[in-house]
């Protein structure tokens, strides 16, 4: 794919740009929207990224490096994320955590061959009340059994 | 029984989080009246009502916003924190979700409080549904001139204020205060050497007051009462409703808006429903896991707030309570909980990085039982020489979270690195309940819509 955004987009940055003081804010937005188009954040991306915000290609990478959720490889198609923090660990986050791991044959940050599933292990996602508890790429399910993720797993296309 | 006490941030009215029903109930109401005062005055209300910061520290609100400079020709912003990564937290989210309005109009009354320039709302990544819920509600409220430029029109005024979401990307250390304001600015979230504090130089060098989110949507409640009946609500010394939000083994999980000051056993056996199978506590984390954890023969009889707590060595923090039963392995836990800050630790502070590291991997051996009884009392003096020796609080959370677990539960620690493993302690868990509901509540104090 290439790396470009379109017209709309690159008003949406101008748009964006208007809401802080200082441009260099419009960084992580910017790496959201990048990530949302081109699907991970590539070195390719923050090149480009840096080049369009006037950045340093090392600020950019430093950030995108830091926060875990820009992907720094291409994910699965579903990207799912299992919490297994203590509340979810309590109500078998782990024992969840084991069981799509062996259906989908993945190991933690792995993804499938034919690209459908990737798989991570997550911190606390906020969701504690409703342990255990995934995330399938924006979407949350909450108070799961091994059944629920089954039917929720064998659903996706 | 819950429903016998306020609901000033929850209340229980259907589509509350739409601003049409908002406004029927006298949304947006409060900050008409709050422009009838001066800033000053709106601060003093604030101070007043005893309200304490519900991200964790417990500061005092309106002393917090008393820091920021007055008559001066920069800038001023408000950061409000909705990062909400501690694990057990899941609060700010339910509030979002069902009282944006109430947030909204929070930080209106901050920001002319404070002479506030522009507001950032600052939402954990992860939270894409809760930001889209929360920027709905904002669109709307910009739509019908209660934020921004048009609010001069609306309401009559030479005063307006700017309100935006930006959006975190997985970071658990961009909820410390500075780390937020880093992240703001684009940049990786460091926290930042204090002083200069917030309020002297904090985003972009300008003066900066940062809150949480539950604080400020706290804020229209109080002018809507007042703040003599706010500040008895609950614990004198800690007062108002809190959020707590009660995870791990209850039968009923959830986010209750409850008075300060409740018994814990109260949250646990009457709000919550008790633990499953009817089993005994044995551990309880009660506000988010940086909080030292309270072993279940200690429950009995603490109340939930901050002065209460702290006699017991531990805190309220978000209010975010863990409750662990007898089967409970506290050792497998306490690992869990060092793997976490490992893994969250920025890296800046050699205390912090190499401690939690540490940390971390004794507890993997002594989880395995491939360690020695000495690595226990290691374990403590670690987590003793990161405490109080690092950049930010993130430091002292760590140290406590663990040594937390490893002091209550020595003897479980120490039985782990033995030969044979024995789970269950039966003179540390809760078992009988003395305690009894004896809270009483004015009924003047539930949410009444204002008709
Ligand atoms: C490691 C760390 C993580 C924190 N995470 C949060 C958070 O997610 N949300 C929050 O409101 N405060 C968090 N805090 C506390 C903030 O630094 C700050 O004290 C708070 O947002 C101030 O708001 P308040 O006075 O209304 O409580 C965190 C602090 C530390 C040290
Ligand atoms: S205490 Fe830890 S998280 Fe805080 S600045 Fe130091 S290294 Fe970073
Ligand atoms: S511990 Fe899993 S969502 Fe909080």
């Amino acid at each position: 794919m290439e790396i470009q955004f379109n017209q709309e987009e690159l008003e949406k940055i101008d748009n964006l740009k208007k809401r802080y003081p200082e441009q260099q804010s419009v960084l992580m937005g910017v790496l959201w929207m990048a990530q949302h188009k081109f699907g991970w954040i590539s070195k390719e991306v923050m090149g480009y990224v840096a080049e369009l915000l006037n950045l340093p290609f090392a600020h950019v990478e430093g950030v995108a490096t830091f926060y875990t959720m820009y992907h720094k490889k291409q994910p699965g198609k579903y990207h799912v994320q299992v919490c297994t923090n203590v509340s979810c660990m309590l109500r078998g986050g782990n024992e969840l955590y084991q069981h799509i791991s062996n259906k989908l044959g993945l190991n933690n940050n792995e993804t499938s061959d034919d690209t459908k599933f990737s798989l991570e292990e997550v911190e606390c996602m906020g969701a504690c009340g409703g342990a255990p508890m995934i995330a399938i790429n924006e979407d949350y399910y909450e108070n799961l059994t091994i059944e629920k993720v089954d039917e929720i797993i064998d659903s996706l296309k | 029984m819950t429903n016998d006490f306020p609901k000033l941030i929850l209340p229980e009215i259907p589509n509350f989080h739409k601003l049409e029903v908002y406004r029927q109930h006298g949304g947006y109401e409060q900050f008409r009246k709050a422009l009838q005062m001066s800033p000053d005055e709106i601060i003093n209300i604030v101070k007043a009502s005893g309200l304490r910061g519900r991200g964790g520290a417990c500061f005092p609100t309106g002393l917090k916003w008393s820091f920021m400079p007055k008559n001066i020709d920069k800038p001023k912003y408000l950061a409000v924190n909705g990062d909400e990564s501690e694990p057990g937290s899941f609060k700010d989210r339910q509030i979002f979700e069902s009282n944006p309005h109430q947030l909204i109009e929070g930080i209106l009354v901050a920001a002319y409080a404070m002479g506030i320039k522009a507001s950032y709302i600052y939402i954990r990544g992860e939270y894409h549904k809760w930001i889209n819920l929360l920027q709905a509600a904002l669109d709307d409220a910009y739509a019908a001139g209660l934020v921004g430029e048009k609010m001069k029109k609306t309401f009559g005024i030479d005063f307006s204020t700017d309100i935006y979401i930006h959006k975190g990307a997985g970071a658990y250390i961009c909820g410390e205060e500075t780390a937020l304001m880093n992240s703001i600015e684009g940049k990786r979230g460091y926290p930042r050497v204090k002083p200069p504090f917030p309020a002297q130089a904090g985003l972009w060098g300008m003066p900066t007051t940062i809150n949480n989110v539950e604080t400020i949507a706290t804020v229209p409640a109080i002018l809507r009462i007042g703040a003599e009946a706010y500040s008895k609500i609950g614990d004198p010394g800690h007062p108002g409703t809190l959020l707590f939000g009660v995870s791990g083994h209850v039968n009923k999980p959830g986010v209750y808006e409850l008075p300060t000051g409740i018994l814990l056993t109260e949250l646990i056996y009457d709000v919550c429903g008790g633990v499953p199978g009817g089993k005994k506590i044995k551990a309880i984390i009660p506000g988010g896991s940086s909080m030292p954890c309270l072993r279940g023969d200690e429950i009995e009889g603490i109340r939930m707030d901050e002065e209460s707590l702290k006699p017991h060595g531990t805190h309220i923090g978000t209010a975010g309570v863990m409750v662990m039963d007898e089967d409970t392995d506290v050792v497998a836990v306490a690992l869990r909980i060092g793997r976490f800050y490992h893994h969250e630790s920025c890296g800046q502070c050699t205390p912090c990085r190499e401690g939690c590291g540490w940390m971390e991997n004794s507890l993997r051996r002594i989880a395995r039982g491939e360690a020695a009884i000495t690595d226990v009392d290691m374990l403590v003096e670690v987590a003793n020489n990161i405490e109080g020796n690092t950049i930010c609080a993130f430091g002292d959370a760590a140290a406590w979270a663990v040594r937390g677990f490893a002091v209550k539960f020595r003897d479980e620690f120490v039985a782990a690195v033995k030969e044979k493993r024995v789970f269950v302690a039966p003179n540390v868990v809760h078992s009988k309940r003395a305690t009894r509901n004896n809270l009483t509540f004015d009924d003047q104090m539930k949410y009444k819509p204002v008709v």
